[in-house]
């Protein structure tokens, strides 16, 4: 499970966290004690207790774990995937690269407009690839500098792809 | 060729200052050997048994007289005096220094090249035939499209970390030389009933150490929807290729454990969402990426020249050479020329500084300073004068560039193996000597056509699984042997080769393919190549030439 950080980098500014994640065994009383309190639960939890979750007072956000897809967000036609004020991806180790296809995927096919976190193994190096995937808040590994991974940003000057970003190629733009 | 404009070059210099500072943190202790390890590989570079080895891409294997110079420059000043051209159309060097590499980015930045893609999990340097554009029978040149891909395969932000390595062909002509399917996406250029440009699209092709041919899984793809479609494949591999285990991550397994249908199906319904949007190719960039590759100035020539009829006639090593290096062109009075970069005593696909100053001269003497470099390690000279082939002749005789066995036995492919790569289970370069050293040049043209591909490991770099004949390094207890397969082809007709029987040693191979060849002469009828008398007669007649009566059950003889 990821940890929850003292500070978050959301729309490349570094800010401090406010959300707290929580592990799959969260108990009703935890959650009570947490009444105000922005809180991201496992995919199984927010599916399992939706009623329970929308009479909190505080946020709640979702975290979706390397292998499961966006698409199990969706739980019935009637349902706004806008309604969810904060997605989180996780990524257990950095190479492991289907959190981008998830953000994409989420921006794009699913056309999420709310704040999408990336957490877990977040990295100085993987900074540039996750924003142009459409993560806008990043909750960096416990070890890594705010300062170095705001460099990150400026990696490169462009793209050639299609992107959250910049939705247009560069053969559109060029 | 393309040409970098400011975007392109922009790109590049980004990627040399990220790729100093990653260098830097890592050399400083800021970043792991886990954490560096995707970003050098990403760049190149593999820390193998002697010294880190760095691998250049080659764009679908187009090069230019300056790139050439500077590999050259690269060869003498950071390695030592030599490069390794792959299966990729790459090249690589074995000897430069971690902290020397970021330098040597910025050089090849100069001439419009890098490093970027060439390993890793991530999509790697598009390939083609290199015959691309004048080739007398193409559908359509499959270079524009390749160049295309590269850029949309560069720094795409989803696809950098996927499960496993990632490899496009692309192949406009309708002789297949570009082992198209045997990669993870194999294109074939077509044309659809109403006379439109498209790709048939395989999928799941790729040697190592599961082989497989590449299943269809679209007949015909409209050119404009090349990158959504190949977006939409990537989407679905990245998110479902197997990640629990790196033998089994490759998009081959993921399509074999689906189903080709049902994967098709994923993928069609992937792609509708994104088709006729963004990414749609415009007419535009096809006509200007089709621009960049437009025939050169070419000069009208009658179709035969009368001074290359009497050099011919006049100079039997010379006609040999034609006769094997030397390909039909599309228009009349020109040749495409095979330089093989395979004489005995020098290791297959190396070629020495002064070679490289050398071609590069001579691509700026006799074709329009350009080269392409082929998938079995060779180069070519796409656009060079009937009148002047045996003027080139006689220069390559100068630095050892004349071997005049393009295609037969001793052009072999071969992987850098045991002497220099860390994954190799065996060596690979002296059985390609012994071999070579085994036939007369005589017995070479008597045998005919014959692909001989040699990898130091099931990771199969040498493609031998789709030699004609097959050689893969294995190891036993600690000793090196080699099993041989037999009837691979990476041809239209690829196939995939059979194992004939137990391991041989090192010092039995060149006996070994003796035998094979022996077999093939006794019973090839007419003008049969060996690849047809083996489909014919099938395996059993080479083990009993091999194995005798112990056939199958011979335990390996220790050497």
């Amino acid at each position: 499970m990821p940890a929850s950080s003292e500070w978050i980098i959301k729309d490349q500014t570094v800010v401090s966290n406010s959300w707290r994640i929580l592990e799959a065994e969260v108990g009703v009383d935890e959650l009570a004690d947490m009444e105000q309190q922005a809180i991201i639960v496992p995919l199984d939890f927010w599916l399992a207790e939706r009623s329970t979750l929308q009479a909190r007072k505080g946020q709640t956000g979702v975290w979706l774990d390397s292998n499961e897809k966006p698409g199990s967000l969706i739980v019935d036609s009637a349902f706004d995937i806008n309604d969810i004020p904060l997605i989180a991806v996780n990524f257990p180790v950095f190479s492991d690269g289907r959190g981008y296809s998830t953000a994409r995927a989420l921006r794009q096919n699913l056309g999420y407009k709310g704040d999408l976190m990336a957490v877990g193994d977040v990295l100085r190096d993987q900074v540039f690839f996750l924003k142009r995937c459409g993560f806008n808040i990043l909750m960096p590994r416990a070890d890594q500098d705010a300062e170095i991974m705001l460099t990150a940003f400026a990696d490169f000057k462009t793209g050639y792809q299609a992107s959250i970003d910049q939705p247009e190629p560069l053969f559109r733009r060029r | 060729m393309y040409r970098y404009d400011q975007y392109d070059h922009q790109m590049l210099a980004d990627r040399v200052a990220q790729f100093r500072d990653q260098t830097q943190r890592y050399l400083a202790g800021q970043l792991s050997d886990a954490e560096f390890l995707p970003l050098r590989l990403q760049n190149g570079l593999y820390i193998q048994r002697l010294a880190p080895m760095l691998r250049i891409a080659i764009p679908y294997g187009m090069l230019s007289s300056r790139q050439m110079r500077k590999l050259a420059y690269i060869a003498d000043h950071y390695d030592k005096g030599y490069g390794h051209l792959t299966t990729r159309q790459n090249i690589q060097f074995n000897w430069p220094h971690l902290e020397e590499v970021p330098d040597i980015l910025e050089h090849l930045a100069e001439v419009e090249m890098h490093a970027i893609q060439t390993s890793g999990n991530c999509i790697r340097n598009t390939t083609t035939d290199q015959f691309a554009g004048v080739s007398a029978d193409e559908i359509t040149d499959a270079r524009p499209y390749c160049e295309i891909i590269r850029q949309w395969s560069t720094f795409h932000p989803e696809f950098a970390y996927l499960p496993r390595k990632f490899k496009i062909a692309v192949c406009g002509t309708r002789h297949d030389q570009a082992a198209t399917q045997v990669h993870d996406i194999g294109l074939y250029m077509v044309r659809n009933a109403a006379g439109e440009l498209g790709f048939r699209v395989l999928v799941g092709g790729g040697l190592g150490r599961t082989p497989v041919i590449g299943s269809e899984i679209r007949s015909f793809l409209p050119e404009q929807h090349l990158l959504s479609y190949l977006d939409a494949i990537l989407r679905v591999y990245n998110q479902e290729g197997r990640r629990d285990n790196k033998y089994k991550a490759r998009i081959k397994i993921l399509v074999r454990e689906t189903g080709v249908e049902q994967f098709r199906d994923k993928v069609e319904a992937e792609w509708l969402t994104v088709k006729d949007g963004p990414m749609t190719l415009t007419q535009d960039e096809v006509v200007r990426c089709r621009g960049f590759f437009h025939d050169p100035d070419y000069k009208d020539l009658p179709a035969s020249s009368e001074l290359l009829k009497r050099a011919l006639g006049g100079d039997v090593m010379f006609a040999a050479w034609h006769d094997q290096n030397v390909s039909a062109h599309k228009r009349p009075g020109y040749a495409i020329v095979t330089i093989c970069a395979k004489k005995t005593g020098y290791a297959p696909g190396d070629l020495d500084a002064a070679q490289m100053q050398f071609i590069a001269d001579l691509a700026d003497q006799y074709s329009f300073g350009e080269m392409r470099i082929t998938h079995t390690q060779n180069v070519v000279l796409a656009d060079v004068e009937q009148d002047k082939l045996y003027d080139l002749w006689q220069a390559l005789k100068t630095h050892d560039l004349q071997a005049d066995n393009l295609g037969l036995l001793s052009d072999m492919i071969c992987c850098p193996g045991g002497d220099f790569c860390a994954l190799a289970n065996a060596k690979s370069i002296p059985i390609a000597e012994s071999i070579q050293r085994r036939f007369s040049h005589a017995e070479l043209r008597e045998i005919g056509k014959l692909s001989l591909n040699i990898s130091g490991c099931m990771n199969a770099c040498g493609h031998h699984h789709v030699g004609n004949i097959g050689i893969l390094g294995v190891d036993k207890k600690g000793e090196e042997f080699y099993q041989v397969s037999l009837g691979g082809s990476a041809s239209n007709e690829t196939a995939l080769g059979k194992i004939v029987g137990p391991a041989f040693s090192q010092d039995e191979i060149p006996d070994v393919i003796e035998k094979i060849v022996s077999v093939y002469k006794q019973q090839r009828s007419g003008g049969e190549e060996f690849v047809e008398t083996f489909n014919r007669i099938g395996l059993d007649p080479f083990k009993a030439a091999l194995y005798g009566d112990k056939s199958n059950s011979r335990a390996p003889r220790q050497a």
